[in-house]
Parts: C-alpha cells; structure tokens; sequence
C-alpha cells in the first residue's frame, strides 16, 4: 500500500484514502482530430518499468486530484505535483535525473 | 512409542494439568503444551494422513512450518480446519479431529490412492482435462473429489468476534528469538518507537533450547533479562501470539495476533489484524530445518532434528525410546546429545559427510555415542510408525550395509533462513554456497519511498547460524534502523559471545547421492501436496524448465505451508535434473500471509450489520415501519415494493402501479443524485458534459440529459434544472451521484482548471419526494401554498415556494408518463412532509410505490435506465436517442468517439419494444435468436432483452431489447431463448407502450 502525499492539503494518505486515475499529462482529442491521435489519447498508454507519472484523487481527503512522478519498480517516489500543469515541475525532473540520469518518459526527459 | 519423560520440559507447567479429545479420545497434557507436544506425550504420533495418498502422517515439525499435523479444532460456531497442532496450545476442553481421511484415522480406505500413486504423477490434474470426456466423470472426478479439500468447511457462523488494530511505529521487528530481542535493545535504546512480534508465547526461540552463553549467562537468563528491560522501556511494546503476516509498499505490515486461542473462554476478540505503518522493519524470522529426501522420510517417526530437541527439552517428550540421527551438518548432534542426556538411547549418527563433524560431534562421541560419517538412509521401514531404518553409504546406490531397528528418525538436511518478509515487497536473494540456502542480498533490500531499503534481516534470517554471529548481526541490525531514523545509537552494546566454531556442512539434495527410481518414488520433498522426487524429475523430463511452472504443475510448495520444508529441496532436485546451479534455477516468490490467517481476522468488524456502512434516506424509518421489502441501490436500502398482508411482491407491484395511474402514488426519490454547478462558465461546462445543449436553458426550465464518456459510451442521464442564470443542478441516478461528481471534478480540475466552475454533491441535503398520478395536483392544492396549477408550473418546470407550510422546490418531472411533481425539502423536514402528504393524499387513495413500480412504469413509457439499456457498451444512438444530441456542438465528452465507423454502423443493435405473442414476459437477458451457429456451434445471435416486465397496465408481457435493424423491422416476430432450451415468440414494436403522445404528463 502505497503513501503518497498530497500537495494540496499536505496530508500523508495511504492508498485507501486515494483513487488511482490513470496516466498523467494526457493530450485530449477532440472532434477533428485524426484517427491515429484519436486512438492514442483513448488507448494508449505507458507500461514503464522504471519512471513513471500518474494521476491520482485524494478522493477520501480534500477531493483533489494530483500527479505523482515515482518508480513501478523501486515504489520511490520523485514527487507529486497539482494536476494544473502540462509537465512535471523541474526540481522533480531533476530529482528523477539523479537516480536515473538520461530518463525519458513520453515527451519529457 | 512416544511418551511424557519424568523431568525436564522448558515450556511446561506441571502443576497446570489440562483435559482434552482427540477424534473422541480423552487426553491429559499441561499448561505450555502445544496440541502435537500433548498428543506425542500420549503415544499419538499419528496425526493426520496425507492430502493425494491418504497416507499416514505423523508430526514433523515443531513450528509453524508444520506440513502434517493439521486438525480440525473446535465445534459449531467456533469448528476451524487445518489447524497446525505445533502452534496450536493446549488449553482445557480442547477437541480437536483428525482430517483427511475415511472412515477412520488407524485405517482409511482412500489409502488405495497409495496403492495407485504409479497413476497420479506430477502433472495428474492437468493430464486429466487431456482425457475423454467420459472419463472424467466415471473416472477422476469421483478420485478427486474424494480426495480434494484439506479439512472440512465449517457448518456454522463464526461465534467468536475479531477486530483490527491500526497503528504506528518507527520500527517494527518481526520474531522475538535473541535476535529480535538484541534488535529491539539496540533500536529502543536509540529511542525509537519499537512494535516487537513474537509469534509464539515464548520469547528466546531456538536458542532457549540449543543452550549457549550470551554476556556470561546462559542464554534463556539473558532472554529473560532482555524481556524485563524491554517492558521498563516506554518506546518499546512487546506483542506474544502475533505473527508478522505480510510486509507491503511503503513500509506496511501486517501482524497477526491470536489473542485468546489459548485461552477460549476469555473476554474480548480472538484475533486481531494490526495494521501498522512503520519507517523501518527488522526480520528476526529465524530459520527452518531442512528434512532430508530418503526413501520412507514420511513414516510417521521421522522428524526434524530441532523439532525432536524441541519436544525432549521444551516439552519433556521423548518422540521415540530408540532415535536414528540422520544429517548433514553439526546442529543435528545437539539432538542427539539430549536425547543421550535425557535417558534416551541413540543407536547411531549417521553423517553423510565423509569427513564428520566438529566439536559437536566429538561430544556426541564422548557421551558414548556411535557416529557413521559418510552414511545415509537408504529407506525408513515401517508403516504406521517407524521400525527402523536401512543404512547406507551416501555415495552409493543404495546397497543395504546394515539395519538398524529404531522407532524414531531425526534428520537435518541444514537450514535456510525465514526471508518470506524480506521478500514480500520485493527483496531479493542471493544462493549462500557455503550453507547451500538463499539469503537476503543486503544490495538489493525492498525500497520505500524514498528509494531506500526500509527491510533489515537480523540474525538468522540474515544467514548467520552460529549464536556469537547471530548477536553481533541483530545488533547491527537494530542501530542500523535506528540510523536510518536518524538516531544516535543509545547505551545498548553488543553482547559478548564465544564463538562455537561447527565444521562446514555439505548440501545433500538426495540420499544416498545415486538413489534410484525406486527410492526416489518414496522420497517425499512436499509432505502436505504428496510430492516427491520422482515427481520433480518427471516434470524436467516433460519439459518444465521454469520453477513457477513446475511448482504448479506438480504442485511442489502450493499446500496450506507453502512449501515451508519443501521449496529448496525441490528446486535443488529440479536444478540437479536440469543440470545447472541452483541459483540458475531461480527461487518462487514468497507472498504473505507468512502462514494462514483466519478469515475473521480479515473481514475484523465488517461482518452482518456492521458489513459496510448503509445510506437512509430521512424517509427509511417509515418504509421499514411499512414492511417494505427493500433493494440494494449503492449503498442505499430502496423500497423495492410495499406488501401488505396476504400480498405477494408481484401483486403489490401490479397494486401500487394500478393506484398511481388511476389515481396518484407517492415515490421517495431522495437518492436521485443531486449535483450544484456553478460559476459564469456554468453552461459551457455542462455542454462539454451532457451531448445535448444546456447552455440555452432558461432559468426556471428543465432539460433531460445524456452523459457520455470519451469512447461515446452512455455512463448517467438526469434531469437538469436551471436555478439561475450561472446556476444549475444536475440529477443524477441514484448508483452514479458519487460517480458523476468525481467525473465533473476530473474534467475541471485537470483539463480546463482555467474554467470558473464550482461544483457540489449535495444529493443528501434534499428529501426529494415524487407525487405521481392523475389526482397529483389535487393532493398538493389539498396542502396548499404555491400555485402548482398548468400555467404556474408547467411541464418541465420548476419553481420555489411553500406546501403546506415546507419551504420547497417542485420539479414538473415525470419518469412515469403521468402528471407528476419531483418535491425536494430540506433532509431535516423530509419525513414531517411526507406524512403531511401521506393525510393529504387520503381521500384519493395515495399509497407509496417502490422501485421496481417505477421501472415497470417507466418501461410502458419506453423510457430508458441507466444499467438495464445501457452496458458500458451502449451510446445514445442505439437507444434512439438521437434528439438528446446536439448537432450545433462543436464538442463534448463522446462526440469524436461517436464519428468512429464502428460507432455509425447501421447493423448496431438498436432499441425497439417487444410485445410476447402470447402476453408471456420474456426471460431476463434472453437473446433475440438467428439463423445458423457460430463457430463454437453456438446459435447466432441477432438482439436481446434489456427489460423486461408483466405491465398491470397492459395487463400482458412487455420489453425492450436491442435488436440488429430493429426500428427497421416494425411488425415483424422474432424467437427468445428460455433457459428450458425452448424459445418465445415476441413482435417488434414501438418501445412506447403507454401514452403515445405524452398526453397524461402534460396536463
Ligand atoms: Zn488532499
């Protein structure tokens, strides 16, 4: 059970007081786009085994959802982050670049 | 025979004698007796029989570990399977069964599956579904069913009760042998919030029996010291009966604590699951004695050598008068030096090594006893009991040098350490060649959050067996935790041992080394599941490469023990067939619970009312007092009809339908789910949400809506109000409130946070209270206050006011085709106004209706329900809700999805009514039947039934279902299946059954 906190209210919330919501930082598709956008935005996502940014809800405390940067192998976590963003801030960049330098993960690296 | 010796037994009190029953018979043991420790002092080395050949087992073990002694415990509500007899303690009035076998434990007739252990090699469960169908039912299935299931299932509810604990440590230490204890000095003394759990009612472990001088005393003072100053210590519990279960993400562990099992009649809960969140976690787990594989190693006799010193010194039981000690290693010697030393006669060691033992075993020698090195087993002889043992040389085939008659076998094929925590979340092992067993590899421990190992093994469990080494790495292990705390280490220092130095042990997988195919078929490697030697060569021979495979596959280490005694053994024997090193073979993965914990652990207090938490409306007590018959809606209670005496359900369905359409019907609506929008981009967010426009709602107005997701799947629908001109509230069904929030608080705060939109559920602030049916109005006149009259409140509208003196708000809604009014009052008021509506309603007969009468009403109206219409694979179009989607809209949530081809293909099942030929209803989840079969020789398919219902309207079967070109199709018959395998004749027609043209609604 994973502990993660939430940097809208700061709390230290174990899994049971979270909602995981899937991959983070996904492009929406909207009408008019092209089928293979399409298809990614709905379909496609990371199975990373290393770094890895995710959405979570604080759905049993403030309500808020977040992002979170951690490790599907070691469970270390970078970082979380308000969902009010189009790309992980910088420091957390840079801390996933001291364990794993030369990190990619989509478009950010 | 076995039997109670005059002195000696650590464990025991003497002056505490206690009764109890094995399979009837009555017994005597004392207080610190286990079950197996009092049934051995009675002389009952047969405990159980074996799972695949019902063959007679005895106790091996002394632990947890335990793989045969396993009973049925208890009567009625308090009747438990599979109970280990070594770590269930003796308590007076015990009974205990015996399982496994028929019609008697001395003689069991599924011992033929012995006889007939040639025709169930490894692999036989899996072979069998390869074989005719006949077969399997007059062939394996009566096998297998006879033999299957360990224990019985209890006929009874649980009469005990069970809770969880929740709690918070900086360290936990699993195990409290010297290790945890030595762990625990180290990390309390830095000041460190220490949870200490052993899992047995003693503290010291092994080393309490296997002696030993620690800081100059003999160890089990110095156990007993390092108890007192840990109770004086405030930062430091100490829990006894509790077992470290399982270790999870994030430093969380599970521990285990048998509260009253030794003493049933006690208050309180008999276990508790504490659930505990803690920095660092030290495994004090200790280790487990490996048995060695010869040829009749599970005639009940043969035993772990710890486990005979166990029972001779822990308990004052002697397993056998005459003990053969089979080993490969010095630690076995300890046992026969006190079974010497308690009287016992020990008529020979026989070491495989070639080269013998170290101090130890010139001590053996010295107390006169004979040592064979180089020497095995070549077979145990004996049935129920051992009779003696063949010996022969290890190096050898198995030629018989001489016999050796004995009653009891004590082997040591080494010890591996308990790494089961270490491994739970993650940690890996590395192949230790000099002890041959896995060990934590200290490089790659489990990672907590912050990227840093958060398991320590100590002691044993960390590889080290000798005490002096043993003390000085749960030393280590218990500053290390407190380092990584950031704490300085504290006045506790690292215990003075002498070392005990033992020759080197040598790894023997089989025995003798060359052992045939003869002795290898009686070499068992898993006690529990029957598998031996042979099992695990046929299974390489077949083709098994993986060990997970070939665990499962022979089912090597899948019983109730996991494989505690079994799993290195075999995967040596695997890797010897394979020919690679071990560690090339690889080890399974180890998960929790260490061993099994009681399903009331588990579920703690959630069990009859306390299960989950349950949603009332203010209304419920009256539908309870009424005798509603209620329905599980979420975690609402619904009405699903109000019976009255003499009435069956469907009769007060068809009665509370037939009253409301005649004259008026009373709906507590209160679970709809209600949500506030607000905020100036109000209605630019609704029209991303709903697929029909909102924004052009006027205040004062209602619109029907359609909410889908991003595949343009159909996921809630409702009612939406327009309060003001940046006000709306949005009904929702009663299963998607929660749903239906969380969905519009993803979209606002993740992809269009810039929107000024505020959002509240505020579904249980409103009793919401429908009055449906021709007299509505005249009820609520009767009440008086607002005009509710056409023109003040007309259809789809809604307006503030008064009725009878509540504060409210009345919607012009009608899921039921007749005049009707949604009401919402404050949660508070909601009760007092629907009895003032229930005096108001009288004189017309009002009466309440439930659930399943507004199905029925809603489906003569053709209108649809999230659930019964849609599956999570249904859009819009299919149910021919094209009028409900906006063609302006650039955008909302669905729409591209909707363009796809898939999506705007004309042979989608579409939605149209279906009438029975014969006023029949159709089955639930019938399927419209077509011509030909598919390739499974299935019959084709071409529609199916979503709802389907008797209508006391129109007094016939009626339904609706999607069906291929269904609209198309108007007038025509088509076939149901029914499950008696014939089928029912329905006409396609137009899904509104009841008032065409929406005439009684707009009154
Ligand atoms: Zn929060």
């Amino acid at each position: 059970m994973l502990t993660l906190q939430c940097p809208y209210c700061g709390v230290w919330a174990e899994e049971t007081e979270l909602h995981a919501e899937g991959e983070a930082h996904l492009k929406r598709f909207g009408p008019g786009s092209d089928d293979a956008d399409f298809e990614s935005y709905l379909f496609m996502r990371e199975n990373p085994k290393g770094v890895h940014f995710e959405r979570w809800r604080h759905s049993h405390g403030c309500g808020k959802f977040f992002h979170a940067a951690r490790c599907t192998m070691t469970l270390k976590v970078f970082g979380t982050y308000p969902a009010q963003t189009l790309e992980p801030p910088q420091d957390i960049k840079d801390r996933i670049s001291e364990t794993y330098p030369g990190w990619t993960w989509r478009n950010f690296k | 025979m076995s039997t109670r010796l005059s002195t000696g037994g650590k464990y025991l009190n003497r002056s505490d004698q206690r009764r109890f029953t094995f399979n009837g018979k009555q017994f005597t043991g004392y207080e610190g007796d286990t079950l197996a420790s009092a049934l051995l002092a009675n002389d009952q080395m047969l405990m159980g029989r074996s799972f695949k050949y019902h063959r007679p087992r005895g106790v091996v073990a002394s632990g947890a570990e335990e793989p045969n002694a396993l009973v049925n415990l208890g009567t009625g509500g308090t009747f438990e399977p599979n109970q280990r007899a070594t770590t269930t303690e003796l308590f007076d009035g015990l009974t205990a069964t015996s399982q496994n076998h028929w019609p008697s434990l001395e003689f069991d007739i599924g011992v033929a599956n012995n006889a007939m252990a040639r025709f169930f090699p490894a692999g036989f469960y899996y072979k069998t579904f390869m074989a005719p169908r006949a077969a399997w039912k007059h062939v394996f299935e009566p096998i297998v069913r006879q033999s299957a299931g360990l224990g019985q299932v209890p006929k009874d509810r649980d009469a005990d009760t069970y809770e969880h604990f929740y709690a918070f440590y900086d360290v936990v230490i699993v195990g409290g042998g010297v290790a945890g204890l030595q762990a625990a000095l180290a990390a309390g003394s830095a000041g460190a919030k220490v949870l200490l759990m052993e899992q047995t009612a003693h503290l010291g472990g092994r080393a309490v029996i296997d002696g030993g001088e620690v800081d100059g005393k003999p160890v089990d003072a110095w156990v007993a010291d390092a108890g007192e100053t840990l109770d004086a210590m405030p930062n430091v519990t100490v829990r006894l009966r509790m077992m470290g279960a399982g270790v999870y993400d994030h430093g969380y562990v599970l521990g285990y604590e048998r509260v009253r099992d030794h003493d049933p009649m006690a208050e309180g809960p008999r276990h508790r699951l504490w659930r505990i969140r803690t920095q660092q976690i030290v495994t004090a787990t200790g280790a487990i004695e490996r048995p060695l594989s010869f040829a009749g190693n599970d005639i009940p006799g043969v035993m772990l050598a710890s486990a005979v010193r166990d029972y001779v010194d822990g308990y004052g039981v002697s397993p056998g008068d005459r003990t053969v000690v089979v080993t490969n290693n010095d630690d076995a010697y300890r046992t026969a030096i006190s079974l010497k030393k308690a009287g016992l006669e020990v008529p020979v060691i026989l070491d495989a090594r070639a080269s013998g033992g170290g101090a130890l075993a010139d001590e053996a020698k010295g107390l006169g006893i004979r040592v064979e090195t180089g020497k095995g087993i070549a077979k145990v002889k004996g049935g129920k009991r051992v009779t003696g043992v063949a010996v022969c040389a290890q190096a050898g085939e198995g030629a018989v040098l001489e016999e050796i008659a004995c009653d009891a076998v004590a082997m040591s094929g080494g010890w591996s350490p308990v790494v089961h925590l270490w491994s739970h979340c993650g940690g890996k092992l590395f192949w230790d060649e000099d002890q041959a067993h896995f060990r934590p590899d200290p490089n790659r421990p489990p990672t907590s959050h912050d990227g840093k190992g958060f398991v320590i093994p100590a002691g044993s469990a960390n590889g080290p067996m000798d005490l002096a080494e043993v003390m000085g790495d749960a030393h280590a292990a218990g500053l290390a935790a407190a380092k990584a705390l950031g704490l300085k280490s504290g006045k506790a220092a690292a215990p003075k041992v002498a070392p005990q130095p033992e020759a080197a042990m040598e790894p023997v997988w089989l025995m003798p080394q060359g052992a045939g195919p003869k002795l290898r078929m009686k070499a068992w490697l898993d006690y529990q599941n029957d598998v031996k030697v042979s099992d695990v060569r046929l299974a390489a021979q077949e083709g098994y490469e993986s060990v997970e495979h070939t665990k499962r596959y022979t089912t090597l280490g899948m019983a109730t023990d996991q494989g505690k005694l079994s799993n290195i053994n075999g995967l040596a024997v695997l890797s010897d067939a394979l020919n690679q090193p071990i560690p090339a073979t690889g080890t399974t993965t180890f998960r929790p619970p260490y061993t099994p914990i009681s399903f009331g652990a588990i579920a703690g207090e959630a069990r009859a009312d306390t299960f989950q938490p349950l949603r009332k409306t203010p209304i419920h007590d009256w539908h309870e007092a009424q005798g509603a018959f209620f329905e599980p809606v979420g975690h609402w209670r619904r009405p699903y009809c109000f019976p009255r005496q003499g009435e069956t359900h469907s009769d007060a369905v068809n009665r509370e339908i037939n009253q409301t359409r005649k004259s008026v019907g009373l709906l507590d609506a209160s679970t709809l789910g209600k949500i506030i929008v607000k905020g100036p981009d109000a209605g630019r967010f609704l029209d991303m949400l709903y697929t029909n426009m909102m924004s052009t709602l006027k205040p004062g107005k209602c619109r029907y809506g359609l909410m889908c997701n991003e595949n343009g799947f159909l996921i809630d629908d409702g009612v939406v109000a327009r309060i003001d001109e940046d006000t709306f509230l949005c009904h929702t069904t009663t299963g998607g409130a929660e749903r239906i929030h969380g969905w519009m608080e993803d979209w606002l705060q993740c992809e269009w946070w810039d929107w000024k939109v505020f959002t509240a559920n505020v579904t249980e602030q409103f009793a919401q209270i429908a009055v449906v049916g021709p007299n509505a109005r005249k009820v609520l006149e009767k009440l008086g206050g607002m005009d509710v009259s056409k023109d003040a409140l007309a259809f789809m509208e809604w307006k503030d006011g008064q009725l009878g003196g509540f504060d409210c708000r009345a919607y012009r809604i009608s899921f039921s085709g007749e005049l009707s009014y949604e009401i919402a009052v404050p949660a508070s008021q909601g009760r007092a106004f629907w009895d003032a509506l229930l005096v108001a309603g009288e004189e017309f007969g009002m009466m309440p209706y439930g659930t399943e009468a507004l199905h029925v009403m809603r489906a003569e109206k053709g209108f649809i329900m999230i659930g019964d219409e849609t599956d999570g694979t249904v859009i819009p179009q299919d149910l021919g809700l094209n009028w409900a989607i906006s063609k302006k809209k650039e955008d909302f949530l669905g729409k591209r999805a909707q363009e796809r081809p898939h999506m705007t293909d004309p042979s989608r099942w579409k939605l149209v009514g279906l009438e029975t030929l014969d006023g029949s209803v159709i089955p639930d989840g019938s399927y419209a039947i077509a011509e030909g079969t598919n390739a499974n020789g299935q019959r084709n398919t071409q529609g199916r039934v979503t709802s389907t219902y008797y209508s006391p309207t129109l007094e016939k079967g009626i339904a609706m279902g999607l069906v291929l070109y269904g609209p198309d199709r108007m007038g025509e018959v088509i076939e149901f299946n029914k499950v008696d395998g014939s089928t029912v004749a329905a006409r396609i027609v137009d899904p509104v059954f009841y008032d065409k043209d929406g005439e009684k609604q707009n009154v």
